[in-house]
């Protein structure tokens, strides 16, 4: 099978099979990395099995970070479901709670799945699982909705970058929710183009994000952006699966975005010298 | 380009929180315990640059100790490494070095010392995503990232070693992916990498020292 270089030739590839993206991707992952679908299904099993440990474990018991500046607050937003006084709705309010939750799990030395990233760990799972739980999706569904992301994040990698160091937390959170809101549109029932849309308005809406976490840790605000990636990759889906299309291609817009994180300044990119790591509060926990 | 797998994107499994700080530390070690023939006794880390600023914060050195006993990237022992490695009775240090700026940001030194008073050192870069590579070895610049089999040769710069290495490898069906010779310098000791994609066979290490300016062989699978 030949490898698609871009999301056109990716939409090109699902026409002429007649397949969504994560078919594609799973036969590209068994082609070109010269293994069985056995094995890839195994491997993302496992991937997904990591995912629903890390989202749960923090709401029976809360772990401190490493950097003592996150720990509890998955917890927080669990207890807060129960008072009935809901304002996001069901999927948006559990998808937050997650993405927060894996956030503090990785903040503690526990075990994530990067996706694409770990400082943008949340977003992915916290999503998926949310619509799993709400949708009453199979793991088989939600394995296929894994392979859409990680056709959406080799885009990425490939054609831009997934490092907030390079490219800021747009690369970073902004590519998982743009990965989550293609893995939603795919799991809804909406087309591969769709799914590319969701993408694309995704990185539209997070364009220009910087990298700024304080005192240099993987903990604040990113447990929080992570929060924010979901609510954009949902309100993506949202829009993409009532049909409506986009004027920007996601190839255009991942161009957009490494070219944006170049220009952002040395101090806003995961070096802790701007952005909410320099203001006086942050800088309480700087380093230096 | 190297193919990207989409187990790069939905991964790596790996302990918190940085995958280049953390998951990049602990593979980087993971890498040069493979590389390590005997019972290793003490370990070493010199940080540079970002490691050397936020280490403590990131678990750097949980990781890179977790690595050095062999724990992969999602190993939950390497939260306990310190604790492990004073039971197995390895001793480690860690020394920030904020004075060499020229380096990558994410650049590590680690010197082994085994019980036989071997020692061996090499550096480490860690690349982002938990991609690494390894850029030194006892001095010598490599390059090696561990992502292919690979054999490495530690030999005299001497005519002729290189034939018998690439003739041993043939003699067993081995498809070369890379090969590459660094040395120190000329007549000094050189180093041979080279890459497979299939398994390296493990008695492939015995018929390589049989040339007499192979001074080591290091076999790195998968």
């Amino acid at each position: 099978m030949k490898d698609f270089k871009n999301a056109e030739e990716l939409l090109a590839l699902c026409d002429e099979e007649q397949k969504p993206i994560s078919e594609i991707m799973r036969r590209r992952e068994c082609a070109l990395g010269e293994t069985s679908e056995e094995q890839v299904q195994e491997r993302m099993a496992r991937a997904l099995s990591i995912m629903r440990q890390s989202v749960t474990a923090p709401l029976k018991t809360s772990v401190r970070s490493m950097g003592g500046l996150i720990g509890g607050q998955a917890r927080i937003l669990d207890a807060q479901k129960e008072s009935g006084r809901e304002l996001c709705g069901d999927v948006l309010s559990q998808a937050i709670t997650y993405a927060m939750a894996v956030l503090e799990v990785n903040a503690s030395m526990g075990v994530i799945v990067a996706a694409p990233t770990a400082g943008s760990s949340g977003v992915v799972p916290g999503l998926l699982l949310s619509l799993q739980e709400h949708g009453s999706f199979s793991d088989g569904e939600i394995i296929n909705a894994l392979f859409n992301a990680g056709a959406v994040g080799y885009l990425a990698m490939r054609n831009a970058t997934v490092a907030g160091a390079v490219g800021g937390c747009q690369a970073e959170v902004g590519v998982a929710a743009a990965m989550a809101a293609s893995a939603a549109v795919e799991l809804m029932g909406g087309s591969p183009r769709q799914c590319l849309d969701a993408a694309s308005t995704v990185l539209i809406n997070m364009l220009g994000l910087v990298c700024d976490p304080v005192g240099g840790l993987v903990e604040y605000p990113c447990q929080n952006r992570n929060a924010a990636g979901v609510a954009n990759a949902l309100a993506a889906a949202r829009i993409a699966l009532a049909g409506i299309r986009q004027i920007i291609s996601f190839d255009e817009m991942l161009d957009t975005m490494y070219h944006v994180g170049r220009r952002i300044p040395y101090e806003l990119r995961e070096t802790a010298l701007g952005g909410c790591a320099a203001t006086p509060s942050g800088c309480k926990f700087c380093h230096t | 380009m190297s193919f990207i797998s989409v187990f790069d994107v939905i991964g790596p499994n790996m302990v918190g929180p940085s995958s280049s700080h953390t998951a990049g530390a602990c593979a980087i070690a993971y890498l040069a315990q493979k590389m390590n023939n005997g019972v290793l006794k003490k370990a070493d880390f010199t940080l540079y640059g970002s490691f050397a600023k936020t280490y403590q914060g990131h678990g750097t050195d949980h990781a890179l100790l977790g690595g050095i006993m062999g724990f992969a990237t999602d190993d939950i022992r390497i939260r306990d490494s310190f604790v492990i490695a004073r039971k197995q009775g390895i001793s480690f240090s860690f020394t920030p070095n904020d004075q060499e700026t020229e380096l990558h940001p994410n650049t590590v030194d680690i010197r082994m010392e085994n019980e036989d008073g071997r020692i061996m050192t090499l550096r480490g870069e860690s690349l982002g995503g938990g991609k690494v590579r390894i850029v030194r070895i006892n001095q010598v610049e490599v390059d090696f990232t561990g992502e292919y089999n690979a054999v490495i040769i530690i030999q005299q710069d001497r005519p002729g070693v290189a034939a018998h290495i690439t003739r041993c490898l043939g003699d067993h069906q081995v498809n070369i992916a890379f090969m590459r010779i660094f040395r120190e310098s000329k007549g000094e000791t050189a180093y041979t990498i080279v890459e497979s994609d299939e398994r390296l066979p493990d008695d492939i290490t015995a018929e390589l020292m049989v040339n007499p300016h192979v001074h080591d062989v290091m076999l790195i699978q998968k």
